[in-house]
């Protein structure tokens, strides 16, 4: 009887919680539909606040700012990242307890304080702030994402298959790209993700990084936010929602049909 | 590596001498990693500090003078009023998490098989979604003509309508909903890890179940709480956006003090020591965190 009784009460608090959750964003996909400009009450189903998004220029600009520093810097850092968390798996050398802590760095401290003084050495240098800064301060900070993600897939990989195929006569390179590349590429690719999304999802840095025409897709949704509430945002807010859970949930189905397929997991099990 | 060519070839050589090549290799690697973040990262943290210890000159810019009048003015009682109530706002929003994450986290844990990946999935969602959608998503909801207003005046209950936004407690709110999901999933997942045969052994060995969690579960679980207290405690102390949206200018945060320093008042010196001791609240917090609770893994 009694624990019938908790079943019911931890089932009841679930549910507050995704209320809590969900709700608003639930209220807000719902006023993005409705007619009225300033009510909060139900006028009527539309889709000009759609239409009006569509239309505008800025939106579109700032769309494609954030698409071409997202995959810029998350090319880049997927690199950087990818090198540095081979030689931290393999090598042991001298300074290297001193290098995770740097790299750790980037994690830990305030966003703030990494977009304000990367802001003072952009203009120590004279650098004009545009597209390119926020793709320089974006690489700076996924750099230890993308480490720390590759880092991890490197655990369990099996070294013994790289000694196999150079003992069958390939050479350093062509073990790399035939062997190695292949069987970490699952970790490259999410370290590639978790770089892309974090900086497609980035306001702060980019705030303080970004100039006059290169606003990203969060710096508009925030100039937009302060100006005060209205359906367009809603509507806007609506579709960034829309990608991000689609993108999410694919991703998630993705990962779990190629788990199953694991070449790693087969040749372990 | 151990292939019989390069066996072969390397045997010629010393032990020291594979060793260098080796530690050269690993610093070849690193070169990109070190000169980006050395440059990109590291230079310009020292170019704050810098500004920091320096005289404001009568432009705006640096004097190669030694100072330590923009720390000093932040124990000001207006800027030291900032720094409290960052640090009050941050725990209370850590403390709020943990209390709401815990339970939640535990009853996802333990819900059946078939229900808990669609929860799961549920939880996870609102982790991915922006966080500014997320705190615009409480402004429709709490403006004067928002729709808590909305409701109590239809229903009588109030003439005019209330000021919600723009208080502390809205502040307080928007942190609590943007940092929640920052808190179950590592909850979650330490939660998820724990072996059910502990729980028995302890009821078994006469335990009850309240000496089971405080005694088992809560210190097993425990690295999944420090974990989340690290995800909602560093960037809620250094936040911006909900308190310059959800507290207009009302509940100015440490976060905003030095955006208005940098933006507004472009005196860069006095921003730069409001970072510098930001960052030092930080660092020192996770050094002396870390060694109470004995982290290693996490960070």
């Amino acid at each position: 009887m009694r624990r019938r009784g908790l079943r019911v009460a931890a089932g009841l608090y679930v549910a507050l919680i995704f209320l809590f959750l969900y709700l608003p964003i639930g209220i807000l996909v719902l006023f993005s539909f409705n007619r009225s400009r300033l009510s909060t009450v139900w006028t009527g189903f539309t889709l000009d606040w759609y239409r009006e998004l569509f239309s505008d220029y800025a939106i579109w600009l700032a769309t494609s700012n954030s698409l071409i520093v997202g995959l810029a810097s998350a090319l880049i850092s997927t690199i950087i990242g990818t090198m540095a968390a081979f030689a931290l798996h393999r090598y042991s050398f001298r300074g290297k307890a001193l290098f995770e802590s740097l790299l750790q760095l980037p994690i830990v401290i305030p966003e703030i304080v990494m977009g304000v003084s990367l802001l003072a050495f952009f203009v120590l240098i004279n650098m004009p702030l545009g597209v390119h800064t926020v793709t320089i301060a974006h690489v700076a900070f996924n750099i230890s994402f993308v480490t720390v993600v590759v880092r991890a897939r490197l655990y369990s990989f099996d070294t013994t298959l790289e000694e196999a195929a150079m003992d069958l006569g390939a050479n350093r390179w062509q073990t790399f790209f035939r062997v190695t590349l292949p069987l970490i590429a699952p970790g490259v690719l999410a370290g590639f993700l978790i770089a892309l999304t974090l900086s497609l999802d980035d306001f702060i840095i980019a705030f303080f990084t970004a100039g006059v025409g290169s606003t990203t897709l969060p710096m508009q949704v925030y100039s937009m936010m302060r100006f005060g509430v209205t359906p367009k945002v809603n509507a806007l807010s609506t579709l960034i929602l829309a990608v991000v859970i689609a993108i999410g949930v694919i991703g998630q189905f993705a990962l779990r049909g190629k788990k199953e397929r694991d070449p790693q997991a087969d040749l372990a099990g | 590596m151990a292939t019989s060519q390069t066996l072969a070839r390397e045997s010629a050589l010393s032990v020291s001498e594979v060793k260098r090549r080796k530690v050269v290799g690993a610093h070849l690697l690193l070169l990109p990693a070190y000169l980006w973040l050395g440059l990109f990262f590291l230079f310009p943290l020292l170019i704050i500090v810098y500004y920091s210890l320096t005289v404001r000159g009568p432009l705006g810019a640096s004097e190669a003078a030694f100072t330590l009048e923009h720390y000093a003015r932040l124990w000001d009682p207006l800027y030291a009023r900032i720094l409290w109530r960052s640090l009050w706002l941050a725990i209370a929003t850590t403390l709020i998490t943990i209390v709401l994450a815990y339970p939640f986290a535990y009853a996802l844990a333990r819900a059946p098989q078939r229900w808990k990946t669609s929860l799961l999935l549920l939880s996870v969602i609102p982790f991915w979604t922006n966080f500014l959608i997320r705190t615009y998503a409480w402004m429709v909801i709490l403006r004067s003509n928002g729709l808590v207003n909305a409701v109590l005046s239809s229903l009588g209950l109030i003439q005019e309508p209330l000021s919600l936004l723009f208080t502390p407690g809205a502040v307080l709110l928007g942190l609590v909903y943007g940092f929640l999901p920052f808190m179950i999933l590592p909850i979650y997942a330490a939660i998820d890890r724990l072996d059910p045969s502990l729980l028995e052994a302890a009821a078994d060995l006469g335990a009850k179940p309240w000496q089971t969690f405080v005694q088992v579960t809560l210190p097993l679980t425990a690295p999944g709480i420090a974990a989340g207290v690290l995800l909602v405690f560093v960037p809620a102390l250094g936040m911006f956006v909900i308190p310059d949206l959800m507290g207009g200018a009302k509940v100015t945060l440490i976060g905003n003090l030095i955006q208005n320093q940098f933006l507004s008042a472009r005196n860069w010196q006095f921003g730069s020591a409001a970072s510098v001791v930001l960052m030092a609240l930080v660092v020192l917090g996770l050094r002396l965190y870390k060694r109470f609770f004995r982290l290693e893994g996490v960070f």
